[in-house]
């Protein structure tokens, strides 16, 4: 930590009236207007929302193993670029995040690399193969404090497992984050099955596939009483099963990705990999549910779902491509276009489904917080009358398969306060070893 | 034309164009000596990342009997099966000089992705890919049935009024769909056969009708009907019970090869199941065109080829 203190001048907590913040000591020391700091860094923030640091429950940070498309490093550098203070990293790693061990390395990682909070996810199943359940208590227990279990990038299928899993986090007060995909309905699917799919001559990835195993989980966790999470939903029908679930009582809460709130299954038209993401892109009529869905309640939270890839894995065939999409660095402007933009949410909104929401969800303490004396310095200074074509030049981390590049977005994130610590400097990334701890 | 990627993209202008140019092909194929002097010094790679003897000795002889050179370059006994990527062996290719490259894959799109991926200069052919399409195929049965009905005045029609019945396994045949796109392009209608589970789950932004019942369709009077080949590794996957009830439903057997109209044509694009979804009696008919498209489809090729190299390429609307 560099002790320095901040007076952010002018800034809308949440899209309110500005106010003056002050940061100092890795706590808001003051909020008012005209306050003054003798030797603090003033930051003219006339015109720009504060926001509690973002918190993504979703992030694919690969390391271990897969250093190539991310480290925990180079992945929470894209996460402070793009206004993140918390990233709840999935265990799809190399080995698979399943024991204690792995999860404590992960959360030292990002510890040493100091851009963000980095939460380890532990899996759910041994090896997120489906058919043991994993030492969760371990994992719960670890320093690592895990109460995040997912086998994201596979479903827990088996609905006995699903069940056991459900019942066994409640010792802890876990939640069980679910792909919900049904693989035997999956089996080599490429893209959204319906008129695109058949002209393109794509095998289908059909929206039922989805919805059929979120209608099964809600119904799992209302029978025993657990709390269940529905990772990246993509279709309308998955909204009303899980509008209808809320309605019932049943503790549920749901994610959507920037991309599936933006972009439609038209992109695959071209073959270019850059669009092949699981789940797939959806049609105009999901998209528009989806942010419907976000708008009145029933999806809790936005979550990047940020997939590193190398330039090999999209550079060839679809088919042969990886599925997924970088996130982090655009995921605010995304929002700000599909949700803000189009009047469905305000900024306090955003505050509630990017931060407040992720952080309860995951058990996070320290993050979400309100934008008041005594709380954690994690802030996000953002400026929504800035924007321009999306490049790569925005881009943090190591990999550059974002789906957005030469798209025009709103929106600039220019500063990033972890714990008191500018990670972001007006658009410029702290240099690593002045974060790294 | 830059390069040949599906049927869709073309217009009816177009493909009239790419079947006239086929038709003065054919009449030069008549000549004792077949060989035209067009493509001399042009090479033409083609890259079959999938087996398709058929196909590549089409193309292979139309390339040659337009004088071009001509490299076969087959995904087995080469480095795609070590697991080359589709990038490095196109560039490979263009660091060889290739002008035009006829490929084949496995995976639907590979041709576009070829063709706009900036890895090579060269024309791209499509020369099958995934379930997606296969134009040359499209335009070949296309050419075929317009000289069965309009024989030696072809030149400059479309088929505007006919109608075409595919029948089979159309959730895997990028046949039908080259098919579908080129015969609405050129004014023929268009009914799809199958069980339904061999129909897209969602075919409404086709411009076809489904119909499941195939002597509902032969009723119907079809002017050609063109039957695919069907997998018989799709059993397997519950697409069909068994092999005798596909036959008994969708075969086209001797029976309703009588109650087609005299004049309608059975087409079938090779290799054909007899037996299975074609009977004996059906194929050797003398309505049944089968040997005529693959005789055909040399000149569409050379067509194809010709319009591509020599065609004045460049300064046409892109076809990508």
């Amino acid at each position: 930590m560099t002790g320095e203190t901040f007076l952010i001048r002018g800034a809308r907590p949440e899209g309110g009236d500005a106010t003056d913040i002050l940061l100092r000591d890795g706590v808001i020391a003051e909020t008012g207007t005209g306050l003054s700091a003798a030797g603090a860094t003033v930051i003219d923030a006339d015109g720009l929302i504060a926001l509690p640091g973002l918190v993504d429950l979703h992030t694919h940070l690969r390391e271990p193993g897969y250093e190539a498309s991310e480290t925990v490093l180079s992945g929470s550098r894209a996460g402070a670029s793009g206004g993140f203070t918390a990233l709840f990293a999935m265990p799809n790693t190399s080995p698979v995040a399943d024991t204690a061990g792995v999860v404590e390395q992960e959360l030292a990682l990002g510890e040493a690399a100091g851009y963000v909070t980095v939460q380890p996810i532990g899996a759910v199943t041994v090896g997120q193969k489906g058919e043991r359940l994993a030492e969760l208590g371990a994992m719960a227990r670890s320093r690592a404090k895990v109460r995040v279990f997912s086998d994201d990038g596979f479903c827990v299928w088996d609905p006995l497992i699903m069940r056991r899993a459900l019942e066994y986090v409640k010792a802890f007060d876990g939640v069980v984050a679910q792909h919900a995909q049904d693989p035997r309905l999956t089996e080599g699917a490429q893209m959204n099955e319906g008129t695109v799919s058949a002209e393109l001559g794509l095998t289908g990835w059909p929206a039922m596939a989805e919805e059929s195993i979120i209608a099964r989980d809600v119904l799992l966790a209302e029978h025993v009483g657990s709390r269940l999470h529905v990772c990246h939903l993509s279709t309308a029908g998955s909204v009303d099963i899980i509008r209808w679930a809320k309605k019932r009582g049943i503790d549920v809460t749901a994610e959507v990705t920037p991309h599936h709130l933006l972009l439609t299954e038209e992109l695959a038209r071209g073959y270019d990999a850059r669009f092949k993401v699981n789940p797939p892109l959806r049609r105009e009529e999901d998209v528009l549910a989806v942010r419907e869905g976000l708008a009145d309640g029933t999806i809790d939270i936005v979550a990047t779902d940020h997939a590193p890839h190398p330039a090999e894995a999209k550079a060839c065939e679809w088919a042969a491509a990886a599925n997924g999409m970088v996130g982090l660095e655009s995921a605010l402007r995304v929002v700000q276009q599909a949700m803000v933009e189009t009047g469905l949410l305000d900024w306090a909104d955003v505050a509630r489904v990017m931060s407040r929401t992720p952080a309860r969800i995951g058990r996070l303490e320290g993050h979400g917080r309100p934008i008041a004396a005594g709380e954690p310095a994690h802030l996000t200074l953002h400026d929504p009358a800035a924007g321009g074509v999306f490049t790569t030049e925005d881009l943090r981390g190591r990999s550059v398969n974002s789906p957005y590049l030469g798209r025009e977005l709103p929106g600039r994130v220019a500063w990033t306060f972890h714990a008191g610590t500018a990670t972001l400097r007006d658009g410029v990334l702290a240099p690593t070893e002045e974060v790294a701890r | 034309m830059r390069h040949l990627l599906n049927t869709k993209d073309l217009s009816r202008d177009e493909a009239v164009r790419i079947l006239d140019v086929a038709e003065d092909m054919a009449d030069t194929q008549q000549r004792e000596v077949k060989k035209l002097p067009t493509l001399r010094g042009k090479t033409v790679v083609n890259l079959f990342f999938e087996d398709s003897t058929r196909t590549r000795i089409s193309f292979e002889a139309a390339a040659k009997r337009l004088s071009a050179d001509v490299i076969n370059f087959s995904a087995k006994g080469s480095s795609v099966s070590k697991g080359e990527s589709l990038q490095d062996t196109a560039q490979t290719l263009q660091a060889m000089g290739a002008d035009a490259v006829v490929v084949r894959h496995q995976a639907s799109g590979a041709p576009r992705t070829l063709a706009t991926s900036g890895w090579i200069s060269a024309g791209v052919v499509n020369a099958g890919d995934g379930t997606h399409a296969h134009p040359t195929q499209a335009l070949l049965d296309a050419f075929t049935i317009r000289k069965r009905c309009f024989g030696a005045d072809s030149r400059g029609r479309d088929l505007a009024g006919l109608r075409v019945a595919i029948v089979g396994d159309i959730l895997h045949s990028r046949v039908a769909r080259s098919n579908v796109w080129l015969l609405h392009t050129l004014g023929a209608h268009v009914t799809l056969v199958g069980p339904p589970t061999l129909i897209p789950q969602d075919v409404s932004a086709w411009p076809v009708t489904v119909e499941y019942d195939l002597d509902a369709a032969i009723a119907a009077g079809p002017d050609a009907l063109m039957m695919l080949r069907i997998q018989l590794e799709r059993m397997n996957a519950a697409y069909f019970p068994t092999e005798r009830e596909y036959t008994r439903a969708w075969g086209l057997d001797a029976g309703r090869l009588a109650a087609l109209p005299a004049d309608s044509i059975v087409m079938h694009p090779g290799p054909m199941n007899r037996g299975l979804e074609i009977s004996a009696d059906a194929a050797d008919s003398p309505r049944s065109t089968v040997l005529e498209q693959v005789t055909n489809g040399v000149s569409v090729r050379m067509a194809v080829l010709y319009l591509l190299l020599a065609g004045g390429r460049g300064d046409e609307k892109e076809n990508a």
